[in-house]
């Protein structure tokens, strides 16, 4: 196997050095890439959608096809990792309990009569157990201004870096903190599976429906501009804002995928104990 | 942009991609892919692709890392290669 | 030295190459499931690096507009944009924007097929208690 990788890594490589060559030169302004479509974007994007950062306007509107499938992909694969991983649940054999004064542990086996979880027991981990208060401190103080920011990117994507994508995935990452900081349970009894796939399908749906209204409106799929009588502008700031609807869809669907893809991945479908 | 500095991270990045298929431990390679997400972004922002490189950094160094190290939390650390 | 100004102009595309093949080596000839998985990581940000190399623009700024704060006056915005005082937009002037709305959304799509590709590698550690292809195919062969 390590010939025949070395045989075709050498064969691709040749390939692809010989045809490297017969490429535009690195940053040429008039290569074909920057020529035929791009000049159009960066042109227009001001008179069209009133939106200076032209990725997000390409992104949302001029691609929104394309965007519109990405954000299903990534629902898919949520779904596909459900249905990979995700376990019955069953009775627990063991579980471990704190006593909190003492710091003794408990080990209550099969058919034993577990005590509440309160104060005095405290559940735990029987893998891996975070239990320094520094870390949950310092994640605690930090999770809101981690998710203050993330709705910041979502909502100011217009006008610098960042967007329906960026501010999810960051939105998403805040409540993976909080499960590595705390445990996998508590953050399941906060934002349950449930709720992580209605979400999901919430963040398509927004995007999609936006899509049908302007069909139902008589124009296009996806052309916001049909959408100016809804929102009392005119044109160019119908589809300012329509992009700023799709890219809140775009940011419920990536954030609740990657919380559910990290409860799935982290506790190997059981959803009770994990990293 | 600066070419010098591209020069650099783009030598970093390659070290980084050939540390990360080589290390005889999963936990490593994990933690190395992060590291080489993250010499990206800073490739992307010198090449003035910020999206990409906002995206890179929320993405590659950040929820990926944390899928691998899950990943291999529940698996194992053992490589023969 | 004519050779060496070819190396260093291209120096994106060179590297481009060279993580492609590290990744599709690794694809190919390592043993270990994960291993294969960060290979795949590799291959796709080279062809990441790939697109965006290809939309480097020398001497152009980021593709976000100057002047794009453009006054709330509601109706006349178009107006505002180009009567703002300045030039009309340049194309010249702005890095290519198309790639990287290409490459914004396969980087987020990579992260979630990752997601898979783990979860399957834990699916198959589940089974068959090992990650390495050949002790694998050994406990299939036995039946």
């Amino acid at each position: 196997m390590k010939l025949i990788g070395k045989l075709t890594i050498f064969l691709c490589g040749t390939l692809l050095i010989v045809f490297a060559n017969k490429f535009p030169d690195f940053g040429d302004p008039h290569s074909p890439a920057a020529t035929h479509l791009s000049p159009y974007f960066i042109e227009h994007t001001m008179a069209d959608t009133s939106v200076p950062n032209i990725v997000t306007s390409v992104l949302a509107d001029y691609r929104g096809y394309d965007t519109m499938f990405e954000t299903t992909v990534i629902l898919a694969a949520g779904l596909a990792c459900f249905f990979l991983l995700r376990l019955p649940e069953e009775e627990e054999k063991e579980i471990y309990f704190r006593h909190v004064p003492t710091g003794v542990t408990i080990r209550i086996e099969e058919c034993g009569a577990a005590p509440e979880d309160s104060e005095v027991f405290q559940r735990i981990d029987s893998q891996w157990v975070p239990c320094d208060i520094i870390i949950r401190s310092t994640s605690r103080l930090l999770i809101p201004f981690i998710q203050i920011f993330a709705l910041y990117v979502v909502a100011h994507g217009h006008h610098s870096p960042g967007g329906g994508f960026q501010g999810g995935v960051v939105l998403g990452a805040a409540v993976i903190l909080f499960a590595i900081s705390h445990n996998l349970r508590t953050t399941v009894a906060k934002i349950g599976e449930k709720s992580a796939a209605i979400m999901s399908a919430a963040g398509v749906f927004i995007y999609a429906g936006t899509g049908a209204l302007c069909l139902v409106l008589g124009e296009s799929f996806l052309n916001y501009g049909a959408l100016a009588p809804i929102l009392g502008t005119d044109r160019v700031m119908a589809r300012s804002h329509g992009i700023l609807i799709v890219e809140i869809g775009v940011a419920l669907a990536v954030m609740s995928v990657m919380i559910w893809i990290y409860y799935n991945l982290s506790s190997a479908g059981k959803q009770d104990e994990g990293l | 942009m600066i070419w010098q500095l591209d020069l650099i991270i783009l030598v970093l990045v390659i070290v980084c991609a050939i540390a990360a298929i080589n290390v005889k431990d999963l936990l490593s390679a994990a933690i190395l892919l992060g590291a080489y997400s993250f010499l990206l972004c800073l490739l992307w922002a010198i090449m003035g692709a910020v999206d990409v490189a906002f995206t890179e950094a929320t993405v590659g160094a950040g929820v990926s890392t944390v899928f691998c190290v899950a990943a291999v939390f529940h698996t194992t650390r053992r490589t023969t290669d | 030295m004519d050779f060496l100004t070819v190396l260093i102009s291209r120096a994106n595309y060179w590297a481009y190459i060279i993580l492609m093949m590290i990744g599709l080596y690794a694809m190919i000839a390592k043993n270990n499931l994960v291993k294969k998985i960060v290979g795949m990581s590799i291959f796709q940000t080279a062809v990441i690096l790939f697109y965006v190399s290809i939309g480097a623009k020398q001497g152009a700024t980021i593709p976000i507009l100057l002047h794009g704060h453009a006054p709330e006056t509601g109706g006349n915005l178009a107006h505002a944009a180009t009567g703002h005082g300045t030039a009309a937009v340049q194309a010249v002037n702005y890095i290519n924007p198309l790639p990287h709305v290409l490459m914004l959304t396969a980087i987020v799509v990579g992260v979630a097929t990752l997601g898979v590709a783990l979860a399957l590698a834990i699916k198959v550690y589940k089974e068959y208690g090992t990650l390495e292809e050949n002790e694998i195919n050994q406990r299939l062969r036995r039946g």
